[in-house]
């Protein structure tokens, strides 16, 4: 299965996402530049992580507008499975292709640690490989990780919730939500099912060797998923 | 013509004296312009040109088998590390501006060392932080320069995508007016494909890439922009603004126009931007550089030629290019939206010349203001407090009537207590090879994707000790590092120094730099480890007096086995104390913290025996004889007991341990123990049987086997 990373300037976790998926996962993978048209027939979309144009407005704010942004959109109403993380979370944002909306850390303060996040679900295309309410390990690297979203808005998407901040017993407490998102939401999808966005990084948890794999179950499943379309 | 006395006044601004001015005169044949005052004046300025420095800094050494690129040649030392790869690093320091904007003062160093690094052709991979701050309680000054610089480097390294993955933090009230930030960056590149920051080939093109020149950075020189801009806006900030962005987007166009190969010379626009590095690249050259202000990129009007060379905007670089491939650079950096702009050529005659259009405005032989700058020969004199501070008596030292209660007190301290609000700030994980983490071990270890090596670093460096003898603080410094490396299991290669200073124009403050070298450069040959570059920072003085003298050493190692982490692993397991124990209390942190006193002697180092302890403290690891390794440092033996049992939040443990010299006792649960400061043992907890006896003792190496005490305990502390 062919992968295309969305190379932003200022992106900076796309090489760790080519990482994973070729030499790891052994995958066909293609950086794809911000200011090309064409996925060049890949069968799945990354937006990684990093500072897209310096961040220096609003996190994804530029980035949206970029000429290749034309054709994740599209890509993504067709069904094509697209994963934005950390930045590539908040530029889906920015791009209406996920509900809500970033702000600030609640402590003010870029934060870069492992945090643990319950599986809310299983039945999508980016977590088929976890088992329902497991607990995972992940590191997230944010300064403007604070999901939020409107009560109303809160009602509808609860069934797009896929990960949660919790603690190492799979709990919803405050201390666990490292950020102060909205009901301790750190990854959800579209209402289609085919658009995840999440703030923590899986492809710094794919090798043992970094501390924990469990984020490579999310790539993982994407594979499953692509198989089996 | 300008008139002399505006020509001396300038001169005078830009710290020349007469001698100098008359030196000027001499190598021109005639008067200097106002450009080559400034030019002349930052180039022999003491931050560019090592002029108190030079006469010492030859007595390090800075040849090894592995030394690809020795100190002083090009931006930043280059190691062979083996298998083909070589690892370019440097440290440096950004004191003063982070004094005055600790936000920008720390950003901008970050850029300024990362740039250092990708110049070379190596890709950035981790960044390492040695920060001095005064007394943390109750100077809120302190809070706001310990937060400011912290933000700054998070702010920079963060976007930049390069991971901040060690270093280390330190209160002393010495740094209270004058912190310091000492940033090192570690590259790595093929073998070969190192770059050179020279000028070749006669007629090829001069090429400035990256942001344009504004007038940041002319604050030093404020009388001067004042007079010469004719009473345009005179309040220049003089710090330099960073752009992390720029950088992230200047780091792959450079390495991407590098591997072209149409890339003959690169240097970056550091301190005094364009003329350093014209200058620099035409003398290591051999050749002349010819440039025309006129042509360089510019967002203020109205700049001066003088503005134009001493302009320290960030984020720009000087490119020479084969004639005939411009436009293919060009481009490179076009599509990262960057400038690329030709501006000059190189030329055969030896000279460094600006031009404004036709106009001449300044024409000096390059290497006056490189390699034949004013060397000074400071005077030293032994400083008097020194008799009086050595002086202690650890027998009159009353002890603490709860050894307990010492012992939370010192865990406590802002030196020793956990850093976890600083690094977790950083990115420590971005292109995913930090194996150990930050807060984990004595040295960061970084993986080198598809090979099998691992590469560790470490910084190290103790003012209190350089303060009470610099000598003994400069090889302490350097055995640190070699022992934070040999805790993770590396093997130290080379060595990259910051020696921060007060003012050489002070003969005590040359006696504590003098000491301070000679103690570094022995134990750099103890250790075998060339100094491979770094930086001289003197003048970090205020009203209050100069700082402590504060090298920092920055050392880097290779592992070929499984790191090890500094906790405590499993309950039963044993620990084991390696190295001599001596009742050494002097500069320690015990004594400051607890008795508020900074005195005595630092302990002494037996180069030789440190090596050997090191040396069979990476085979015990290689072997999988030891499953974690701490050093005994600030705060000595109790603090490193409790440290690796508290380390990993996750997996509390406890320990009891009995070894004593005084008469108290002293637990940190169950067991007894002594506040001293072994700075040559370590602490491992091993699995099962001690290393073999009689293989350590032939190394004369003395060691301690609690085989009557469990070691390690099931129970965290109470």
């Amino acid at each position: 299965m062919k992968f295309g990373i969305i190379v932003f300037p200022g992106s900076n976790c796309d090489q760790d996402c080519v990482h994973v998926l070729k030499d790891v996962l052994g995958q066909p993978t293609v950086a794809l530049w911000h200011q090309d048209t064409s996925l060049k027939g890949c069968d799945a979309i990354v937006l990684p992580g990093g500072f897209s144009y310096g961040d220096y407005l609003r996190t994804g704010a530029v980035a949206r507008f970029s000429p290749i942004m034309g054709a994740v959109t599209s890509f993504a109403r067709d069904g094509g499975l697209v994963i934005g993380i950390c930045n590539g979370f908040q530029i889906l944002l920015e791009a209406g292709l996920l509900p809500g909306a970033m702000l600030r850390n609640i402590g003010l303060q870029f934060i870069c640690k492992f945090v643990t996040l319950r599986v809310e679900r299983t039945e999508t295309p980016f977590t088929n490989r976890f088992s329902p309410g497991q607990v995972v390990r992940m590191p997230i690297a944010h300064n403007e990780g604070r999901y939020t979203v409107d009560p109303k808005t809160l009602r509808e998407i609860g069934g797009q919730v896929v990960f949660r901040y919790c603690d190492a017993g799979g709990q919803l407490v405050d201390s666990a939500n490292p950020n102060g998102s909205t009901d301790c939401i750190a990854g959800l999808t579209n209402r289609a099912g085919n658009v995840l966005g999440l703030m923590p990084h899986p492809e710094r948890a794919s090798e043992p060797e970094l501390g924990s794999s469990d984020g490579r179950l999310v790539f993982e499943s994407m594979l499953e998923a692509l198989v089996h379309a | 013509m300008p008139d002399l006395a505006l020509l001396k006044r300038l001169a005078k601004s830009h710290n020349l004296t007469q001698e100098n001015y008359a030196h000027i005169v001499e190598v021109l044949g005639r008067q200097p312009t106002l450009t080559e005052v400034g030019i002349f004046g930052v180039s022999w300025s003491e931050h560019c040109s090592y002029g108190s420095s030079k006469p010492y800094l030859k007595l390090f050494p800075t040849k090894g088998k592995r030394i690809l690129v020795p100190a002083g040649k090009e931006n930043a030392g280059v190691v062979d590390i083996g298998d083909g790869i070589a690892v370019a690093f440097k440290v440096e320091s950004h004191n003063h501006p982070s004094a005055v904007e600790p936000v920008q003062g720390a950003a901008t160093g970050v850029g300024g060392i990362i740039r250092d690094i990708f110049t070379m052709g190596a890709r950035p991979i981790a960044l390492l932080d040695s920060l001095r701050f005064g007394a943390l309680n109750g100077n809120p000054r302190t809070r706001f320069l310990l937060e400011g610089v912290v933000k700054g480097i998070a702010d920079y390294g963060n976007a930049v995508g390069v991971p901040t993955t060690g270093g280390e933090i330190i209160f002393e009230k010495t740094y209270a007016e004058n912190p310091l930030v000492n940033v090192l960056c570690i590259g790595v590149l093929p073998k070969r494909t190192i770059a050179h920051a020279a000028a070749r080939g006669v007629g090829n093109p001069v090429l400035y890439v990256g942001s344009s020149t504004g007038r940041d950075g002319l604050g030093g020189a404020s009388f001067a922009s004042r007079e010469l801009s004719e009473g345009s806006d005179a309040d220049r900030p003089a710090v330099q603004i960073g752009d992390p962005f720029t950088e992230k987007c200047l780091i792959e166009a450079t390495l991407e126009a590098l591997a072209t190969g149409d890339v003959v010379g690169i240097q970056d626009m550091g301190a005094a931007g364009l003329t350093c590095s014209t200058c620099e690249t035409a003398t290591r050259g051999g050749c002349g550089i010819e440039i025309d202000v006129l042509k360089v990129p510019r967002r203020e009007e109205g700049m001066t030629p003088y503005e134009v060379m001493l302009s320290e905007s960030q984020e720009r670089m000087l490119l020479i290019v084969k004639r005939g491939k411009e436009a293919r650079v060009k481009k490179l950096f076009a599509k990262w939206g960057l400038n690329a702009v030709e501006i000059g050529r190189v030329t055969n005659d030896g000279r460094m010349r600006v031009k404004e259009g036709e106009t001449a405005v300044a024409d000096i032989p390059a290497s006056a203001l490189t390699d034949d700058a004013p060397v000074y020969r400071r005077p030293v004199k032994k400083p008097r407090y020194l008799a009086k501070a050595q002086r202690l008596l650890v027998r009159r030292l009353p002890e603490p009537k709860d050894y307990t209660a010492a012992l939370v007190t010192l865990l406590g301290a802002p030196t020793i207590a956990s850093k976890a609000y600083v690094y977790e700030q950083y990115d420590h994980m971005v292109q995913t090879n930090t194996v150990v983490l930050p807060g984990r071990a004595d040295a960061t270890v970084l993986r080198l994707k598809g090979k099998s090596k691992l590469l560790a670093a470490t910084t190290s460096g103790n003012g209190r000790y350089c303060y009470l003898d610099p000598y003994q603080g400069g090889a302490l410094a350097v055995a640190e590092a070699a022992r934070n490396l040999a805790c993770v299991g590396a093997r130290p290669l080379a060595v990259t120094d910051c020696l921060n200073f007060g003012s050489p124009e002070d003969p005590r403050i040359m006696w504590q730099f003098k000491g301070c070298v000679r103690g570094i450069a022995d134990a750099c040959r103890a250790f075998d480890t060339p100094v491979t570059g770094g930086n001289v920072s003197f003048y970090n003085e205020s009203p209050r007096g100069a700082i402590d003298p504060t090298p920092v050493i920055g050392m880097i190692g290779t592992i070929t086995f499984q790191p090890l982490t500094a906790n405590f692993k499993d309950e039963g397991d044993a620990i084991l104390l390696l190295g001599e124990t001596r009742e050494e209390l002097g500069g320690s942190e015990y004594l400051a913290t607890i008795h508020g006193r900074k005195a005595g002697k630092p302990p002494r180092v037996d180069l030789k025996a440190e090596r050997a302890l090191q040396e069979f403290m990476v085979e015990a690891a290689s072997r999988g004889l030891v499953k974690s390794a701490h050093d005994c440092s600030d705060g000595g033996l109790a603090v490193a007991i409790a440290e690796s049992c508290i380390m990993d939040e996750a997996h509390l443990i406890g320990a009891t341990a009995q070894f004593g010299v005084r008469n108290s006792e002293f637990g940190i649960k169950a067991g007894q123990s002594k506040i001293q400061n072994p700075k040559f043992a370590w602490m491992h907890s091993c699995s099962a049987s001690p290393p073999d006896a009689s293989w350590s003792a032939a190394r004369g190496i003395t060691w301690n086997w609690w085989s009557t005490w469990p070691g390690v305990t099931a129970c965290p502390p109470p």
